[in-house]
């Protein structure tokens, strides 16, 4: 089986600083991979490079495209790259107000990547818009409304519909959940693991909440100081870290 | 300081030929915004500077000038800018659109049909069609570039979504040659359908922002729509009252605070010259 994607030695310098070095990975169909660690130890570097967002200094990002099988994304060209960011890659932010456009009413941001990709009937992109709000459980009535209007849960909710409106088949989460309540937490993430299944996306979700994790990743990496410290599945990891940052990590969550 | 002072056309010689590279280049690539360096002019940004200077750039002595200010001669940007060009360069000016080679204009093209050989100027205040949906300069370039105009659909789907019908009446975005997009400067969109297949060239000013674009003769431009809510051009729906043509672009004047108004063509050259042929609106004197 094909990785969908294969990241291969990849490495982000910011001057003599290491955003991170020497990340390989695979991941496969279907699968969730979890990235934790703490602040600054290049979780939101990586997932920008293999996003598109940063140009790595070394290393391949090989994305399975649907037309032409196996590309590495950090040499394709510009355009290309966008039409993926666009159609089979989506990018959930931590702030909604990062994904979203404030200005443009809910429907009309759902809409966005549809008409991006060439939608030019109106009829058929409002009842995708409607038809995507309700699947994130906002109610098919505020489709005219702006996103400031919204609440932080709901705001996340449309930037994830927005996002998954083309059909992606990856999509990139950088804590989704962070700066959210936890009764809205545990409401996005059972919203997100619903998704994840019925639709069969693989995502990379970069997290400093094991919690999250725990219940999303299939397969987990540990970070710290920009290297992958340990790899493996997320039970193992969390129950049995080998690794001294690792142990510290799972030991240091609030038990309640 | 006497006129004879001044170059020819106000701008010196050099600057004028920068302008003309920027407007070839313009004519290349039409719908392209070609950057140049926008020169003071006396007058203040906002009042046509960018217009003026692609007009100093393409006047030549043998040109007869024209000026209309949302289809008025009779305006102060008009007559300001009419008795700019007079001094400067001398040229002979007109107020009839067929007589005119260079129209200089702010928000309207002339009725009457351009012909080959004619240019038309176009006063711009805002070049780029995205900027309001896009503040980044950096990221418009890019979806140039790359002709990701999937945003622009966004706009028109918002005003959909509000008014039930595309409520843009000006400054209608449109598609050039199946490739740039375009904002056609304030020119209302019943104006639009003019600027395809025009046998005159179209170059477009933008002082302030330093900006030239242009459309070559013949040029296709498509206004942009959904296919469920496809364009229309748009007038109000009366006769002018003057010289009841039917077909031309009306200005609403009140004319009394008891709610009385009249509609009247807002060329000012087509309307004379109807009146003069005979036609009689409801409300000619």
């Amino acid at each position: 089986m094909t990785p969908l994607l294969s990241v291969q030695n990849l490495t982000k310098h910011y001057g003599h600083h290491i955003g991170c070095a020497d990340v390989s990975f695979d991941l496969y169909p279907g699968e969730v991979m979890g990235i934790v660690g703490e602040s600054g130890s290049g979780k939101s570097t990586l997932l920008n490079c293999m996003a598109g967002h940063l140009a790595p200094d070394a290393g391949h990002v090989v994305f399975d495209t649907r037309a032409d099988g196996p590309r590495d994304t950090v040499t394709m060209s510009e355009p290309e790259r966008r039409m993926l960011s666009r159609t089979d890659w989506a990018f959930v932010h931590q702030h909604a107000r990062d994904g979203l456009r404030m200005g443009v009413s809910a429907g009309g941001n759902v809409g966005e990547r549809l008409m991006a990709v060439g939608a030019r009937n109106y009829g058929d992109i409002r009842d995708q818009a409607t038809d995507w709000l309700q699947r994130v459980e906002i109610d098919a009535a505020r489709v005219d409304d702006r996103p400031t209007t919204f609440s932080g849960g709901m705001q996340q909710r449309l930037q994830i519909a927005r996002n998954l409106v083309t059909g992606p088949r990856l999509v990139f989460m950088d804590e989704p959940t962070g700066g959210l309540d936890v009764s809205v937490q545990a409401r996005l993430l059972d919203l997100v693991r619903g998704l994840v299944r019925d639709m069969g996306l693989s995502a990379i979700i970069v997290t400093h909440d094991l919690a999250v994790v725990r219940l999303l990743a299939d397969r987990l990496m540990v970070m710290k100081s920009g290297h992958v410290v340990e790899a493996g599945l997320t039970d193992q990891v969390l129950d049995d870290p080998q690794h001294a940052y690792s142990q510290l990590l799972v030991s240091s969550v609030l038990q309640v | 300081m006497t006129d004879q002072a001044y170059n020819f056309a106000y701008l010196d010689e050099q600057t004028k030929r920068m302008i003309r590279r920027a407007i070839l280049k313009a004519l290349a690539v039409p719908g392209y915004q070609v950057p140049f360096a926008s020169r003071e002019m006396p007058m203040p940004y906002g009042w046509g500077t960018g217009g003026v200077q692609v007009s100093a750039a393409v006047l030549t002595p043998k040109d007869t000038f024209k000026v209309i200010d949302q289809g008025a001669d009779d305006t102060t940007n008009a007559v300001s800018i009419r008795s700019f060009f007079e001094r400067t360069a001398g040229v002979e000016t007109t107020t009839a659109t067929a007589q005119a080679t260079v129209i200089q204009t702010r928000h309207r093209i002339p009725e009457a049909t351009l012909t080959e050989g004619q240019i038309l100027v176009y006063q711009v205040p805002i070049p780029e069609p995205l900027r309001f949906l896009e503040p980044r300069e950096s990221e418009t370039r890019k979806m140039h570039e790359l002709e990701e105009y999937g945003l622009m659909h966004v706009k028109l789907y918002e005003d959909i979504s509000r008014h039930g019908h595309i409520a843009t009446s000006y400054a209608y975005p449109v598609k050039v040659e199946g490739r740039y997009v375009m904002d056609p400067s304030p020119i209302p969109k019943f104006d639009n359908p003019k600027l395809s297949d025009c046998p005159a060239i179209q170059l477009f000013g933008a002082g302030r922002e330093q900006r030239i674009y242009a459309l070559p003769p013949y040029t296709q431009v498509v206004s942009l729509d959904f296919e469920d809510h496809p364009f229309e051009p748009s007038k109000a729906d009366h006769p002018c009252g003057m010289c009841a043509a039917e077909d031309s672009y009306l200005d609403e004047v009140i004319v009394d605070d008891a709610g009385g108004r009249m509609f009247v063509c807002s060329d000012t050259d087509y309307c004379e010259a109807r009146q003069a042929a005979g036609h009689r609106g409801k409300d000619a004197a």
